[in-house]
């Protein structure tokens, strides 16, 4: 029976909790399709032959494939279609950046809007975890260890693809907690904890042994891995150490990192009513910076209490890195966008009369000089420049930065062999291979800062070519 | 989970425990620090290896109550169990090639220097000792470090034991009798190191000191640790949990230092009073 299709232009919305709401609570945002609104947008569907959307994927899930069994209402189906390539559909269809990936691929979206793939994708994941009984397949060892450094979406997916081909698998994290940035970066109200946690679960009942606290560089090195008996490591440690602008007053009280602030309140759980650690809270905010990082430091802070929070970001709109999604969250959230802006001081107090002033040393403000657009550089993006003399002093008491990381050198520093590029990126072949035998690489480690599905991609490649190289052995 | 193998008040303020960490104890240097969470709702909070025992498999610590945190973990006994417990973080001091050292500790920092005075002594340095108190009641480790040292001055602010005075006062005699060091050693509040630096500084001997700025994740990941070093007159930023917690002394902004460790402190006494109805309650 051929399906009949649903022609709307438009694709089915997001169920969203209020603006004004949310603004206020760390509730996810979104609540994803009913299965009657699953099957109608499964329905815009074409199903195509040649099926663009899945060459917009970066692990080319089967797209019209697992829409074809949401259409049926096989949503089972649709799910195992999907786990074949994806082992994080629950996060990725949240997080990805589909609007430049899979969706903008899709020929719905010439005269119209695309499929919403990663909604879908979100449906079918948890449809998925309501409904499936738990009970994991019996997976016959295969008598080989491998160890992996790190438990973000690169190392949870080499941990478990290797686990079900049958591999003692032990995943080493530094942190208290598995789950890399999925944990301490991306917030509640976004991807809520309990569906890493779950992923994480799942991993374990799989019989992956997950080691926290355990910093590899330190606590043991590479090398003592293939002395405890792993036969190959897997490095997915992410992106590193923050950067900052090397503005003066950037060691104010009130200044952060995105890392800081984000891990104080996810990973911390600073936005509890009680919380254990501590966190600046209310007053006025400016993120600087236009990733997705920056959007969930500023929609954090927002839900921390803030009475107004900015964006300043160099570019104009248009170049705005983030997701488009989350951008226009944001908005109607009533975050102000500070665009062609640039942050060249931080203002702290100092009483001179009194050292021991307790507001000595917090931030008062931020001056920024405006900028335009010039001529485009190498990358063919337009390079922002500063217009002379319009220096002013945006009122704020805390200043979040959010413009990237660099990599972390205490692995590279600690493993003899282990070569990295001029940024500080592992080297690795197209397999994942480094240049250390028996060490693989994959995820922001490797790439510097990218995107989940990226990371998780890497990890699954790194995990075959594991696989074969301790074959082969 | 990480066991308490050992439990004992150094005095009413300060603790110490051996805690079973296999890992830890095998890598430990002094110098280095942990990371723990007393629970599993705990803040991470970094405490520095006073000792380790590598066949036994345990690290010591030693820790001064001074909040929410340090008071929850004083409340566990020997026999249970803390959360979690990670490291060993943060570069070891260098001790390599130093003949003759001056270590300077003040109150529960004289933990943190006893195993590098230790280290140094096993090496065959020769160490000179000052350790300072508030008064007589918060000393601890004397005996540790009357056998750790060739010279140990014990120095308390109101005189009740030892001499009276701060830390300063025996280094700057030693100075001005003409006494030589290969580097002094300063760990304890950032006032008395920034004062040992001053004194030091005249003498063109090397000093370092051990910086204990507000720390998460311990692994350079988070950016909240850094200070600023002063080098050749520029500004540099630096992570504590990876570049340190050993800098030189003078090199480091110490105004600035003490600025941030200050910035939570309304919270703080918050947490801490919380911590103490908690207990309170359960008390009764
Ligand atoms: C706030 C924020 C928002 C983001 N939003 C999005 C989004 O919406 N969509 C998207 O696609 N991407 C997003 N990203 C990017 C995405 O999260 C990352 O690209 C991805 O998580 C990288 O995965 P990874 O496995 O390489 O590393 P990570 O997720 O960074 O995990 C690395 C893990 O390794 C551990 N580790 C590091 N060093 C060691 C060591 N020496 N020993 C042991 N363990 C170690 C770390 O503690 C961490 O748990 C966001 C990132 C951030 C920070
Ligand atoms: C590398 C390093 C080594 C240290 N070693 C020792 C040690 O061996 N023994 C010892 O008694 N203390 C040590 N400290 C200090 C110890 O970490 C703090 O006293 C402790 O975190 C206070 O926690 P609290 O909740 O009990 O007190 P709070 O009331 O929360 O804080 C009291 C003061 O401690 C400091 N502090 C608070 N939170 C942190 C944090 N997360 N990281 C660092 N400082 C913080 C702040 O200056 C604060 O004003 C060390 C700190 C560092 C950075
Ligand atoms: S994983 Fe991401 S890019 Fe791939 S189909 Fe799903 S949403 Fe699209
Ligand atoms: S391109 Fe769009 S319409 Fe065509 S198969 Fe893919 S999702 Fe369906
Ligand atoms: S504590 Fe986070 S970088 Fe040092
Ligand atoms: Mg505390």
């Amino acid at each position: 029976m051929a399906a009949k299709i649903n022609m709307n232009p438009e694709r089915n919305p997001m169920p969203a909790q209020d603006a004004k709401a949310r603004g206020k609570n760390f509730d996810e945002v979104t609540y994803g399709y009913s299965e009657a609104t699953a099957i109608d947008e499964a329905l815009r569907c074409l199903s195509c032959k040649h099926m663009p959307c899945v060459s917009g994927c970066p692990v080319n899930i089967h797209i019209p494939e697992f829409i074809g069994k949401i259409k049926e209402g096989d949503f089972e189906g649709a799910y195992q279609v999907i786990n074949k390539s994806s082992s994080l559909p629950a996060v990725c269809g949240r997080v990805c950046p589909q609007e430049v990936q899979c969706e903008a691929k899709c020929v719905r979206g010439i005269k119209g809007e695309s499929v919403g793939i990663g909604r879908l994708e979100r449906f079918v994941a948890d449809w998925h975890n309501a409904h499936a009984n738990g009970a994991v397949n019996k997976i016959e060892k295969n008598g080989h260890k491998a160890a992996v450094v790190g438990s973000g979406p690169s190392g949870l997916t080499c941990a478990g693809d290797l686990a079900k081909k049958g591999y003692d698998v032990t995943v080493f994290e530094a942190l208290h907690t598995a789950g890399g940035v999925l944990v301490y970066g991306i917030p509640e109200f976004r991807l809520p904890k309990a569906i890493v946690k779950k992923e994480v679960e799942n991993l374990k009942e799989m019989g992956v042994k997950i080691e926290t606290n355990i910093i590899i560089g330190k606590t043991l090195t590479v090398d003592e891995l293939f002395d405890m008996g792993f036969e190959a490591v897997f490095i997915g440690s992410g992106a590193g150490l923050p950067n900052f602008m090397g503005i003066p007053g950037e060691s104010y009280n009130g200044v952060y990192s995105a890392n800081e602030f984000l891990t104080r309140s996810n990973l911390m759980k600073a936005y509890e009513s009680d919380p254990v650690t501590p966190i600046m809270k209310g007053g006025k905010v400016a993120v600087v910076g236009g990733g997705n990082v920056a959007m969930d430091a500023a929609r954090s802070a927002l839900r921390l209490g803030a009475e107004k929070v900015y964006i300043v970001y160099r570019r104009s709109m248009e170049e705005l890195p983030a997701r488009k999604e989350e951008v226009e969250h944001a908005i109607e959230e009533g975050i102000e966008f500070m665009l062609l802006n640039n942050p060249v001081e931080i203002l702290g107090y100092h009483n001179p009369d009194d050292r021991r002033d307790p507001k000595n040393g917090f931030v008062t403000g931020m001056k920024c000089i405006k900028m335009e657009l010039g001529e485009p550089d190498e990358n063919g993006r337009r390079r922002p420049v500063p217009i002379e003399g319009s220096e002013f002093v945006l009122d704020v008491d805390t200043v979040i930065i959010s413009i990237g990381t660099s990599p972390n050198p205490l692995i590279k520093t600690t493993t003899k062999g282990l070569e990295v590029n001029r940024r500080g990126g592992i080297i690795v072949e197209e397999n994942g291979a480094t240049t250390k035998e028996g060490v693989y690489a994959g995820g922001d480690a490797v790439t510097g800062a990218a995107t989940v599905i990226s990371a998780m991609g890497a990890g699954k490649i790194a995990a075959k070519a594991i696989d074969e190289y301790i074959q082969s052995k | 989970m990480y066991k308490i193998l050992k439990k004992e008040e150094l005095n009413p303020t300060v603790t110490m425990m051996d805690i079973y960490a296999p890992f830890v104890a095998k890598k430990a240097e002094p110098g280095q620090f942990i990371i723990l969470r007393v629970d599993e709702n705990g803040e991470r909070i970094p405490l520095t290896i006073a000792g380790y025992d590598r066949e036994k498999g345990s690290v010591k610590i030693i820790f001064q109550i001074v909040g929410a945190t340090t008071k929850k973990l004083n409340m566990k006994n020997e026999g249970e169990y803390i959360e979690d417990f990670a490291g060993p973080l943060g570069v070891a001091t260098h001790t390599d090639g130093l003949k003759k050292v001056c270590i300077v500790g003040g109150g529960v920092g004289c933990a943190i220097a006893l195993p590098i005075a230790q280290k140094l002594k096993e090496n065959g340095c020769e160490v000179t000792s000052i350790i300072g108190f508030r008064t007589k009641d918060l000393l601890i480790l004397e005996d540790e470090f009357n056998s750790a040292s060739e010279k140990l001055y014990v120095m308390t602010d109101d005189g009740s034991y030892g001499r009276e005075g701060n830390v300063c006062v025996p280094l700057n005699e030693m100075f001005d009798a003409g006494e030589k060091f290969d580097m002094v050693i300063t760990i304890g509040p950032l006032i008395m190191m920034k004062f040992v630096v001053e004194a030091t500084k005249k003498t063109g001997i090397p000093c370092t000191v051990s910086m204990n700025p507000i720390m998460i994740d311990g692994t350079g990941m988070c950016g909240g640790c850094r200070l600023t070093l002063i080098e050749d007159g520029k500004r540099v930023t630096k992570f504590a949990c990876v570049d340190g917690p050993d800098f030189n002394g003078y090199e480091v902004d110490f105004d600035e230092a003490m600025a941030r460790g200050g910035m939570y402190r309304e919270f703080e006494r918050h947490a801490y009073e919380e911590t103490c109805n908690l207990f309170a309650k359960e008390g009764k």
